[in-house]
């Protein structure tokens, strides 16, 4: 019967989860597809047009010059250990915090330096670090030093100010996790006779643990396009020549975008590939809810 | 059978107190329960039930008196150290371990063998009707399922003591009942004791040997079922009892144990449950279905019908008195809204309460 298959478009539509409300994605998809999408596909085809030689030919010139594929490793070097910094300074912070009942003025003054900026940040560590600055004016007064020590345009300018500018994030995302967790389930652990720790290890750590696999790969990649500070307080030349330099460089100096754009995929590359990585762990961890009952 | 509560003679609060803040959560609050009890803690929300229960576990510091285990003091203990099994509203079971690990969770934290859990997570589960769904997670499970589990979980470690908080209160109507007797069995099983909280007075009344009925962080009276049943020695507890008729009056005389109270033009005589003195202000309480229309011109409370509800053997009524007391009784035939009504009760079946109640 033909008139049992003539229900109206609109209704089918409806049917599926498609009203008039979803015309209300488009600005989205248009934001989307205007400042992300384009651009991308954009940089993604220039980067296989290169100035001279094959489609190739940047791919091959960046892994074939150690000044180029070099800077992978850099860029590693520095935004795996501050992502891992990050994490435990915020775990044991947030672990604090959520018991506190006036959270809020403690979680503004942590999230001051977000609000700051990175070049703010930088500059500020610039004085504070530097041989006549507070910090090594105070290690020294306290006889614990005899000398500066130099912590700018070096490795550990760079680590210290990525950290801190870093932490905030890191911090309310695992407070956030945190909090999600049903106090219930300490209190029970605490019954059936475990202490802090296996009530830590046994519970609370295994219920965090995906959303910390989240924090990880949002602070990596927050990390890993570090600019500013690399410049400012690293050493751009030597030892913080991290990939984006590589990329500004490519474009700015040379003048030859196509090159530029190939870093700056083989540096989306490599994002994804820690993020696929850590998300593929994350996949064998419990993702359920992380409350204790039907409540 | 192997699980077997640890064995103690008493469980003592002593002048128990919790503030919070300037608010008095609990005040003084002293109880003796023995070993193998069954104690409901009973009152409305707020009435500081839970907060008992949280300073038994040791969840909560109390701010004055102490609990004693025998000899014992346990109140500066924390929850870990006293060892007590405890079933939460929200059954808190841990949602990545699967209902084994879940059930072998207090066995583990006490170092026990791995031989020796499964045993035991074995019988437990057994005990509780849950074999053949051990290796699933909780969300997995039904809310009744989830319930044996949190049961499971508390009682595999033979605690002294196993405090119940609230447990069915997120159950269908069904299955509580059902829930209810499995709880009172699996107590009579284990020899347990058990201290549980609610507020609901049937399942105070059906499950516990001793009800400790808390009001306004005090406790209001301890009895056994029957005794608050019938006799409840405070006006608060009657209500909480059913007694849901409660008429001001004057006392008219006193003497042996009853009283009489004039009402309106009516004298009604009840037993009186508080001190009373001739001539002071006094409350009846009357259980709705004890109350009845009697002819007009005999003694009673009058009023006017609301209005009546059909309940198949019986007529529920609904009736206002001249000063607004809202009065509900049963009747055997429908009467029209309006009509006014002479109610009385067997002098037997009726309370009365001194006004400083």
């Amino acid at each position: 019967m033909s008139t049992l298959t003539s229900i109206p478009l609109k209704q089918r539509l409806a049917a599926r989860g498609y009203d008039g409300l979803t015309l209300l994605c488009l600005p989205a998809i248009l934001f989307l597809l205007a400042l992300f999408i384009y651009p991308f596909l954009y940089g993604l085809v220039l980067s296989f047009e290169p100035k001279q030689g094959g489609m190739f030919a940047n791919y091959q010139r960046f892994f074939s010059d150690s000044f180029l594929y070099g800077t992978i490793g850099t860029t590693l070097w520095l935004a795996l250990p501050v992502t891992v910094a990050t994490l435990l300074l915020a775990i044991p912070i947030a672990f604090r915090v959520r018991l506190m009942k006036n959270q809020r003025l403690l979680t503004t003054i942590l999230v001051i330096p977000i609000t700051l900026g990175t070049v703010l940040v930088a500059q500020g560590l610039l004085n504070y670090l530097g041989p006549q600055g507070w910090f090594n004016r105070v290690l020294m007064t306290a006889g614990i030093i005899s000398s500066p020590v130099k912590l700018l345009h070096n490795y550990w300018g760079v680590m210290l100010s990525l950290v801190i500018t870093g932490f905030p994030f890191t911090f309310l995302l695992t407070l956030s996790y945190l909090s999600g967790i049903d106090p219930a389930l300490e209190q029970a652990g605490a019954t059936l006779g475990a202490g802090p720790w296996e009530r830590f290890k046994n519970i609370l750590f295994p219920l965090l643990l995906p959303g910390l696999a989240i924090t990880f790969c949002l602070s990596f990649v927050q990390a890993f396009s570090v600019f500013p500070s690399a410049v400012l307080l690293g050493a751009p030349a030597g030892p913080t020549r991290v990939i984006s330099i590589a990329a500004y460089q490519a474009a700015f100096e040379e003048y030859d975008y196509s090159m530029a754009s190939a870093v700056a995929m083989i540096m989306g590359l490599v994002q994804l590939a820690i993020v696929v990585v850590v998300l593929a762990v994350r996949g064998l961890l419990y993702r359920g809810p992380a409350g204790g009952g039907k409540g | 059978m192997t699980i077997n509560a640890a064995s103690f003679r008493e469980l003592r609060l002593d002048r128990l107190s919790r503030d919070f803040g300037t608010h008095n959560a609990l005040k003084d609050v002293s109880l003796t329960i023995g070993k193998g009890e069954f104690i409901a803690l009973l009152g409305p929300s707020g009435c500081g039930k839970s907060t008992t229960l949280n300073l038994i576990a040791g969840l909560l510091p109390a701010t004055g008196g102490g609990i004693w285990l025998d000899e014992k003091r346990i109140d500066p203990l924390r929850p870990e150290e006293r060892g007590f099994g405890m079933v939460f509203q929200n059954y808190a079971l841990f949602p990545h371990m699967s209902v084994n690990k879940n059930i072998g969770f207090g066995l583990k934290m006490r170092g026990v063998s791995k031989a020796e859990i499964d045993k035991r997570v074995a019988e437990a589960a057994a005990l509780v009707r849950l074999q053949g769904q051990t290796e699933k997670l909780p969300g997995q499970l039904s809310g009744g399922q989830q319930q044996r589990v949190a049961i499971a979980r508390a009682i595999v470690v033979e605690p002294p003591l196993v405090l119940m908080d609230e447990p069915l209160s997120n159950l269908d109507a069904k299955l509580r009942l059902e829930m209810r007797a499995e709880i009172r069995r699996i107590h009579n099983t284990l020899g347990a004791t058990t201290i549980y909280v609610t507020h609901d007075q049937e399942e105070a009344l059906s499950l516990a040997d001793r009800i400790v009925v808390l009001r306004d962080g005090q406790v209001r009276q301890v009895g056994t079922p029957d005794e608050l049943f019938f006799r409840p020695n405070h006006l608060d507890v009657a209500e909480f009892m059913g007694f849901r008729n409660k008429v001001k009056g004057k006392v008219a005389s006193v003497g042996d144990g009853k009283a009489t109270v004039t009402v309106g033009d009516a004298q009604i005589g009840g037993w009186a449950r508080t001190e009373l003195a001739a001539g002071a202000e006094a409350f009846i309480a009357i259980r709705p279905e004890d109350l009845h229309p009697v002819a007009a011109g005999l003694p009673g409370l009058k009023a006017q019908v609301v209005s009546t509800e059909f309940r198949g053997r019986e007529f529920v009524g609904f009736a206002r008195m001249a000063d607004g007391t809202d009065l509900s009784f049963l009747a055997h035939d429908k009467l029209t809204p309006g009509e006014a009504v002479t109610l009385a009760a067997d002098a037997d079946r009726v309370l009365v309460y001194g006004n400083a109640a």
